[in-house]
């Protein structure tokens, strides 16, 4: 049985990459992701890892080596943050189109400027539509689960595609944790080893990222849209098979309470876990409130979340945002969530919030405010087009 | 006076390419433009390489010409990312090599190489940091640098590998400014800088002096940079058959020398023992150059004598015993 120890979550991740064995590591510092490619170098040092560690000189590098290191049938890891994924976007882009199946881990942080150390989503949702799948762990055991079971979804043959783990920078990285951490033995068959169909081999000569002319072009991002809607079916079964073996169940569309409440808070990462002691304290008063939180970001789960929120009970969804879309409707996740439910004539009330950028704490009574906003616009019948920033100095 | 071994083949390969592998690994059939040096430098260097090798491309003109999806003029592995980024993803292909092979997965006795050919805006300008970084970090792999002196594959934009004076679509002869406003980044040195193991210049117009050295990069174990001169009619206005012409006249002129630098001990692999000729004979039938007052010829020809000198002063310092017993070379 796995042992359950505090932990650093940062050290916790680096961890759920040894056991996956790892061959590369390409990384590059940034707080608040340093942590995790420091231990990760140490135990590359120490022996205890059997890997290459490239001490990049940019986090484009480090991108870009895990994708050469992926192609050439080594299984690659890297981690970063805010400016360094802003800066390897490019790539970031290219890996996905290119079937490299690399794990990033991703501490959340804002971006700049001004700049700022701490966590939102800004750095993710500038990643929205770069083709990786996006998971969010909400504490520090998900993490660490989610990015082991990451190499086996990204890795398998129907998917071949990269995957991010998201974790907020800082609430989550810095922080111990008790965490269940598995030794060697028991996972035992659950991650098969990294087979890359069409690996960089001298006896098989294969071309990767030949020039796409307009005549292939759309065809070849028909096919990639099409393997990460697929993906979904490897990512379920994945979660299920980790569930069975080791008693964790993870769902694209997690609830809390949402089965008989009026208003749910829609969240994404550690955010969830604290809306759900607001909704307990909350539900002593007679508060009929819950909580959603979309965990699989990319692919969307578009029918998870109907049945999620068109429950016959929730009749407003206040979607909170840890990012901005500027000149746009402000909230991505609010848009999002209100064009997947767009076509349902049974669909509740959607309202966006933002709060918590750049390492704001969100308060207690901040939450409540978000509920009541919630009820506000319900009594009003009136959904504001645009989110609403909470906790704002004026 | 330092007496230095100079290469035969430097010399006769001038005549002698059909000594030359026969097996083709870069074939025919991409879409390269007439008289095309780089090609031509490519085909030479896979020859020299073999089929053990993994080609690594930066985005460019040899990769446009290459690769138009479903062709592929590549007969090894061959893989394209981006633009910048070639020397990062040979080192994440290095890395993996090197760990499969510890670990049992690749046969530790296969000897593969990691061949990256990426132009010189990908090199000098948007790839330097990369090329630093896979250079100071000694990942086994060859970096080949085909200069065509310009960003040709957008339509000839000026690079800071653009020599002084040149014609570019960015850096244009107008009334008031006169092409290229700065000195040719020196490339090669900064490789050397880097205390790697091996460093050379090489023009395809002496294609057995090419093989050789990027045979030679592959038997040192370590990164190597070799740059090659890469003569582009298009660009420069002239006629494609002038190329291998004008690439021979970049060395004779001392415009591009021929040289190399294994751990730091510099030769001049082909030297003209009758002195070089004025640079106006390289200078004088490129339209990119037409515009050039004697002036600026004159500038120019000073600082190609000066380099060539200070490549003959290195070359004599570092083959004196009193250093080569020092620095164990």
């Amino acid at each position: 049985m796995a042992k359950r120890r505090g932990i650093e979550v940062s050290i916790a991740i680096a961890e759920a990459a040894a056991l996956a064995e790892v061959d590369v590591v390409s990384a590059y510092p940034i707080t608040p992701q340093t942590h995790i490619v420091e231990h990760l170098a140490e135990l590359v040092a120490n022996g205890e890892l059997n890997a290459e560690f490239i001490t990049v000189e940019s986090e484009h590098t480090a991108m870009s080596a895990a994708l050469g290191a992926s192609l050439a049938g080594a299984r690659a890891f890297t981690s970063t943050s805010s400016q360094g994924l802003a800066l390897m976007n490019e790539i970031v882009y290219i890996a996905s189109s290119m079937r490299a199946p690399v794990v990033m881990a991703l501490a959340n942080r804002s971006l700049s400027a001004p700049i700022s150390i701490w966590n939102d989503h800004s750095d993710v949702m500038n990643e929205r539509d770069t083709g990786w799948i996006s998971i969010f762990a909400n504490n520090g055991q998900e993490a660490y689960d989610l990015t082991f079971m990451a190499f086996k979804i990204g890795e398998h043959p129907d998917v071949l595609l990269p995957v991010m783990i998201n974790f907020d920078g800082f609430i989550l990285t810095h922080v111990v944790e008790p965490i269940y951490m598995f030794d060697k033995e028991e996972v035992e068959g659950f991650l098969p080893p990294y087979h890359h169909p069409y690996v960089l081999d001298p006896e098989r000569p294969v071309t990767h990222g030949p020039v796409g002319l307009p005549d292939i072009y759309t065809e070849a991002k028909k096919q990639q849209e099409e393997a990460i809607r697929n993906s979904r079916k490897v990512i379920d079964a994945v979660w299920k098979e980790f569930d069975e073996r080791f008693g964790r169940r993870y769902n694209a569309v997690e609830t809390y309470k949402a089965d008989d409440a009026e208003v749910v808070l829609v969240t994404q990462g550690s955010v969830t876990e604290a809306a759900q002691v607001v909704v307990d304290e909350m539900r002593k008063q007679g508060r009929k409130w819950g909580v959603v939180e979309i965990r699989l970001w990319r692919p969307f789960p578009f029918e998870d979340l109907k049945k999620a929120l068109c429950n016959g009970s929730i009749k407003c969804a206040v979607v909170l945002d840890r990012a901005i879309s500027f000149g746009g409707p402000l909230g991505i996740v609010m848009s999002e969530v209100r064009a997947a439910l767009y076509n349902l004539s049974d669909r509740p009330m959607v309202v966006g919030v933002t709060a918590g950028l750049g390492g704001r704490d969100i308060r207690f009574d901040e939450y409540v405010r978000m509920f009541e906003l919630g009820e506000e616009c319900l009594k009003e019948e009136k959904e504001p087009d645009r989110v609403i920033i909470v906790g704002l100095r004026e | 006076m330092i007496e230095v071994k100079r290469p035969k083949e430097g010399f006769l390969s001038v005549f002698a390419y059909r000594m030359a592998p026969k097996e083709e690994l870069f074939t025919r059939g991409h879409r390269a433009c007439q008289g095309c040096a780089a090609a031509l430098g490519l085909r030479l260097a896979m020859k020299a390489a073999g089929r053990n090798t993994i080609v690594v491309n930066a985005t460019g003109c040899m990769e446009i010409v290459s690769s138009p999806y479903p062709y592929t003029s590549w007969a090894v592995p061959w893989i394209h990312v981006a633009f910048e980024n070639a020397a990062a993803v040979a080192s994440g292909i290095e890395s993996a090599i090197k760990v499969l092979k510890r670990k049992g997965r690749l046969d530790p006795s296969k000897k593969i190489n990691v061949l990256v050919f990426a132009g010189d805006g990908g090199t000098a300008d948007i790839g330097l940091q990369a090329l630093s970084g896979m250079m100071a970090r000694g990942h086994n792999v060859t970096y080949v640098c085909y200069d065509n002196e310009a960003y040709m594959n957008t339509g000839v934009q000026g690079s800071s590998a653009t020599p002084y004076g040149a014609h570019t679509t960015t850096t244009p002869a107008g009334k008031v400014k006169f092409g290229q406003g700065y000195w040719k980044k020196n490339l090669p040195e900064i490789a050397v800088a880097h205390g790697i193991p091996y460093v050379a210049t090489a023009c395809p117009s002496y294609p057995l002096d090419l093989i050789r050295k990027v045979k030679r990069s592959f038997e040192l174990e370590g990164p190597a940079y070799i740059h090659m001169f890469a003569v582009c009619p298009t660009g420069w206005g002239i006629p494609p058959a002038y190329a291998i012409k004008a690439g021979r006249l970049a060395a004779e002129t001392g415009v591009f020398p021929l040289y190399e630098v294994e751990h730091g001990r510099y030769r001049l692999t082909l030297d003209f023992e009758k002195g070089l000729k004025p640079v106006e004979e390289y200078l004088k039938f490129q339209r990119r150059f037409r515009h050039l007052t004697p002036e600026m010829i004159k500038l120019i020809q000073e600082r190609v004598s000066a380099e060539y000198t200070r490549l003959k002063i290195m070359e004599e310092t570092t083959n004196r015993p009193d250093y080569r017993s020092i620095a164990g070379i």
